[in-house]
């Protein structure tokens, strides 16, 4: 049976990619299908029960700067916020909240249930309608065909997904839910590349067989951050504490004499695990010399008992599990309530894709998630936004838009994925990003938000918000460049206390401000009139703190800005480019880089190699000039 | 098309010969550097007769400044020219101030590849290019190889690693604050930088070749009273700079005197006649040449073929040998074979390489040319080399200054992520000599050295 509505975009999985592209979609005014095989666990948190983090809080941030769910679920489910570097400087603090994944899902469930032009549906997708090289549609288990001019594939680790303890091991795309088989031996007819990956799980813990007074408690910051830049903390539930304990010799030898049973160790897992989230057990076969590695303790959430002991990820065998939690201090009453788990899964090499997230192959097929390698929800969601933004721009006929390296953490994330593929689930860390400075988590509104507005996925509650905030900033700065402050006045006397040498002649706010002994706060308190909105004087601050490492990115991102706008033609044949030495042509022809920075990018292309071919597509284009005055 | 806007500038001429050398500079900011050059305004398609200043308005040469304006020039954008003496000091003296301007090096061919793009060059001279690109980069990539051999490169690669241990602390400890990891206390990675900055410096001073083309060689001729030593000077110079005569002791005095050979500069020094001397005036010669003696990179032994056929410096010079501190940059040169009716050669068995020639017919001195670069290490400058030297000194300079700065970013504003950003940015420089060091080898290195993740 063919369903009588026509759709813009169709999503498949309910997963924070699938969540966040058909939210985004929807935004945009494209009527939109959200395809679930599962209704009850849209936005479900399948890992550790935590959202932010270094590098991942830049994307939550980015996600919520074009008014992705990301960020005002985390505020209306976080039990825990924290902000990690806080004594570092701005470019690299990052917000991390434990969330309540009971109120989490409910977040992102009410938002997706109250969001304009979206329906959802609750069937597993089995096929793709692929006509000529496009995609029209999506054929379900019961038959059911869904018709649409883009279709976003979503589908995390349930493609092929396979699930290991011990020596054991049945499919599954997540601990009590069934795999995508059908949907996944379609795809691996179509020509993309595919690999396999490997993910895992701690053994969850009852908090009433817990110990807690011989861990070391780790509270919340106070005051409470917040993740949104619309978010309060009045919308926080309320918050606890979360704990820390480690592993001692004892575990390891037990955990030691479970190698001979564990999948990893005997081959059973073929995928490649992430090298930054290692189970336990590879932590103590590869450092063998630690005698005791740390356990975060997360609470699951308020009315829940299940603990998260984050850094004892594990696919040994249950007897192993039981044997090692019990040797831990604090847990040695502890009863599992659910064992920990590897799954290994299906993904699609990401260099098949282009940057705005649509594969090469079919047009209108967008990948977004876990499927092309990626971990994390924050990495999911953020190319869930933007594969669900595009997939609508291509279904109403617009142009589609990616941002740059030097714009957003998901810009970065998308060229490096595109570019360099991955070899290891993927997983973003500041130092991914070399426009570090200027990828700030107090700054992605600032990036991002008025192109959103202009791509129509930014709302009207958001755009006033931002505008607000953005006419306040700018007022601030005209003041502090324009209010000055004499040598020997009161004024200079309250901030020579600070500084290393009196203040001998006149300074603007702004002068003052750039000296690392002085802040905002000191300068605020110099004059009645400053700004009481503390986003905008941490704007202030940050902005003219950093302002000379700041133009100096700026000099660079300009620089590139001519080879990223030069775009290398689909059809380009490297093979008649003289003087490209045959692995510089092989990588540049697996790859097809768009632009000419992004072959720049691929590792091995050489200077030399970008002037080549730069020299040999002028020299095309003017053949295709003469021919076109010939024929004419 | 116009693909760049940031500066670019070589030396257009093939170094270490010819009287005039041309800097080229192309690009947004070449108009700003020759107002820096000149000192004034240059005029487009006017040749203007000048001294050329450095950034810190020291004179550095006088030449001919043309500038012409874009699109009339031959890369079709802001081009200027400075048309100096030849010396490869002096051009890489200019070079430098145009890097210290904001230009950067050109990368070989990089000029004509730009006048294609400019649409200044058609399509059938532009089909040569892609030859051109391919084989200057080539030549280029030899030579940056082989000044990369050996010490030089050891150097280069444990500076690497040291700036790359420093990273793996400073970004680890921003991508992993939860992490239970020794990272560095800040006054242990202020240890390392300063150790860093030591070994760049160390790495700077001693670049080898770069030191024999910027400093020059000295050679010290040496020999008994009315060898032939002046006029030997005056044939290696071209110039009468020594006073010759039959009389012995005329020369008085140190004489110095700096020739070119191919791009190595030799600073000779005629000493006084080595005789003992009641003459108060010529005692005060014999000393000085003594001091200049023992600073020598090289000596020039002169005899008399004529007056002592049989010369060997064991017998008839011990006095002479017994004062040197050593005994491996002897060269001996037999004067005077028009008297003897010899012929020029060099012998290479003997105890101490000799040349046999005659100064005052310059018979066999090109000869004595060719040892002396050899002797000294010096090869002959190709196209390329020299520039992939200045490459290599440039990064070096590039990556000392960023250490230097997030040195004083740590200390004055305990900024861990400005002093990360300058040393990518040192890292960056580095690479232009060691090839890219990506973000993901850097998260390599952390992930093999750290347990790191839950």
């Amino acid at each position: 049976m063919e369903y009588s509505k026509l759709y813009d975009v169709i999503v498949i999985g309910g997963g924070h990619a699938g969540t966040e592209a058909a939210l985004a979609s929807a935004r945009t005014g494209a009527q939109t299908l959200l395809l679930t095989h599962n209704i009850e666990t849209l936005g479900q948190m399948s890992c550790n029960p935590a959202i932010g983090g270094i590098g991942k809080s830049h994307l939550v941030k980015e996600i919520d700067a074009l008014d992705g769910a990301m960020a005002k679920a985390t505020d209306l489910a976080g039990i825990q916020f924290r902000v990690l570097n806080s004594r570092k400087g701005p470019a690299v603090r990052a917000t991390r909240a434990q969330a309540d994944r009971i109120l989490y899902k409910a977040a992102i469930r009410d938002i997706l249930e109250n969001q304009p032009n979206l329906d959802i549906f609750q069937q597993a997708a089995d096929d793709l309608v692929v006509e000529g090289d496009s995609v029209k549609g999506v054929i379900t288990n019961m038959g059911l065909t869904f018709r649409a001019e883009s279709v976003v594939l979503t589908t995390g680790t349930f493609l092929g997904g396979v699930i290991h303890v011990g020596l054991e091991n049945h499919s599954g795309g997540r601990a009590g839910d069934p795999p995508s088989i059908a949907l996944a031996n379609r795809l691996r007819e179509l020509p993309f590349r595919v690999g396999r990956l490997k993910t895992g799980t701690p053994p969850r813990i009852d908090a009433r067989s817990v110990d807690f007074s011989v861990m070391q408690r780790q509270p919340g910051d106070s005051p409470t951050p917040v993740m949104s830049y619309m978010g309060n903390v009045a919308q926080h539930p309320r918050q606890i504490e979360c704990f820390i304990t480690h592993t001692n010799e004892r575990t390891h030898d037990i955990i030691r004499s479970g190698f001979d049973r564990s999948p990893m160790f005997t081959g059973v897992i073929e995928g490649t695990g992430p090298r930054y989230c290692p189970s336990i057990e590879d932590k103590i076969n590869r450092f063998a010399d630690k005698d005791s590695h740390q356990i975060f303790v997360e609470p699951e959430g308020l009315t829940t008992h299940e603990l998260y002991p984050n850094g004892i990820s594990t696919s040994l065998p249950f007897d192993i599990q039981l044997a090692a939690v019990r040797s831990i201090a604090g847990f040695e009453n502890a009863h599992i309530t659910r064992p920990g788990y590897a799954i290994e899964y299906d993904y699609f090499n990401p260099q098949d894709l282009k940057h705005t997230l649509e594969t090469r192959f079919i047009d209108g097929l967008y990948f977004a998630g876990q499927i092309n390698g990626t971990t994390g929800y924050e990495e999911a969601g953020a190319q869930g936004l933007l594969a669900g933004l595009n997939a609508a721009l291509r279904a109403n006929g617009k142009e589609q838009w990616y941002p740059r390296r030097d714009e957003a953490y998901i810009g970065v994330l998308v060229d490096d994925l595109i570019t360099l593929g991955t070899s290891e689930p993927y997983r973003m860390f500041t130092s991914r990003a070399e426009y570090r400075l200027l990828l700030r988590e107090d700054n992605a509104d600032l990036r991002l938000t008025e192109i959103g507005r202009n791509l129509g996925v930014v709302g009207d509650e958001r755009w006033s918000f931002f505008q607000e905030k953005t006419e306040a900033i700018a007022k601030e700065q005209a003041r502090i460049k324009s209010t000055w402050v004499q040598a020997n006045s009161e004024q200079a006397n309250k901030l020579n206390d600070l500084l290393p040498n009196p203040i001998s002649r006149e300074y603007s706010l702004e002068e003052l401000l750039r000296r690392p002994e002085i802040g905002y706060k000191n300068i605020s308190e110099l004059d009645p009139e400053h700004v009481t909105r503390e986003d905008v004087a941490e704007q202030i601050e940050v902005q003219t703190k950093y302002a000379g490492y700041i133009s100096r990115q700026q000099d660079e991102i300009d620089k590139l800005r001519k080879n990223e706008n030069t775009v290398i033609p689909d059809d380009f044949d490297y093979e008649q480019v003289s003087g490209l030495s045959n692995e510089v042509k092989q990588k540049l022809m697996t790859q097809k880089p768009t632009t000419i920075a992004q072959a720049s990018r691929i590792p091995g292309v050489t200077p030399a190699a970008i002037s080549l071919v730069l020299v040999f597509m002028k020299k095309a284009s003017m053949k295709r000039a003469i021919s076109v005055k010939e024929t004419n | 098309m116009d693909y760049h806007s940031d500066t670019i500038a070589a030396i257009a001429t093939a170094t270490g010969r010819g009287g005039v050398g041309i800097v080229r500079i192309s690009g947004e900011k070449a108009a700003t550097i020759a107002q820096s050059f000149l000192q004034q305004s240059p005029t487009p398609r006017q040749a203007l007769y000048s001294t050329f200043f450095d950034e810190n308005g020291q004179a550095i040469d006088q030449g001919i400044g043309l500038y012409f304006k874009a699109p009339h020039s031959f890369t079709g954008e802001d081009v200027f020219e400075l048309q100096a003496h030849g010396g490869p000091v002096v051009l890489d003296m200019l070079l430098n101030a145009c890097l210290a301007h904001g230009a950067r090096l050109a990368e070989p061919g990089e000029f004509t590849q730009r006048a294609f793009l400019n649409d200044k060059i058609d399509l059938v001279q532009a089909e040569a290019i892609a030859d051109l690109i391919d084989s200057n980069s080539e030549a280029a990539a030899r030579s940056a190889l082989r000044s990369l051999h050996g010490d030089f490169s050891k150097r280069i690669t444990s500076l690497t690693d040291e700036l790359i241990k420093i990273r793996m602390f400073v970004e680890a400890a921003i991508d992993f604050p939860e992490e239970e990891i020794d990272f560095l206390a800040d006054s242990q990675v202020l240890q390392q930088l300063d150790d860093l900055i030591l070994s760049l410096k160390g790495v700077l001073s001693s670049a080898n070749q770069g030191a024999l083309l910027t400093e020059g060689v000295r050679v010290v001729i040496a020999g008994r009273p009315n060898a032939g030593k002046s006029s030997l000077l005056n044939a290696l110079a071209g110039t009468d700079s020594a006073i010759v005569t039959d009389i012995e002791g005329t020369t008085r005095d140190v004489l110095k005197e700096q020739i070119n050979l191919d791009g190595l500069p030799l600073h000779i020094i005629d000493t006084a006649g080595l005789r003992d001397s009641s003459d108060k005036v010529e005692q005060i010669g014999i000393e000085r040449a003594w001091a200049e003696i023992n600073q020598a990179d090289l000596i020039l032994l002169v005899f008399d073929g004529k007056k002592e056929p049989n010369f060997d410096p064991k017998n008839d010079w011990n006095d002479f040998l017994a004062r040197l501190d050593r005994q491996d940059h002897i060269f001996l040169v037999q004067n005077k074979i028009d008297q003897t009716s010899e012929s020029s050669e060099f012998v290479s068995d003997g105890a101490y390489p000799l040349i046999r020639l005659s100064a005052k017919l310059n018979n066999g001195v090109d000869l004595l040319k060719q040892e002396l670069k050899s002797f000294v290490g010096f090869k002959q400058v190709e196209e390329g080399t020299f520039t992939a030297r200045r490459r290599h000194l440039n990064a070096l300079d590039t990556a000392l200054t960023h250490v230097r700065l997030g040195r004083d970013q740590l200390v004055v504003a305990n900024a861990g992520e400005l002093l990360a950003e300058d040393l990518r940015l040192a890292q960056e420089a580095l690479s232009t000599i060691t090839g890219r060091f990506s973000p993901d080898d850097l998260l390599g290195e952390i992930f093999g050295s750290f347990c790191i993740g839950k």
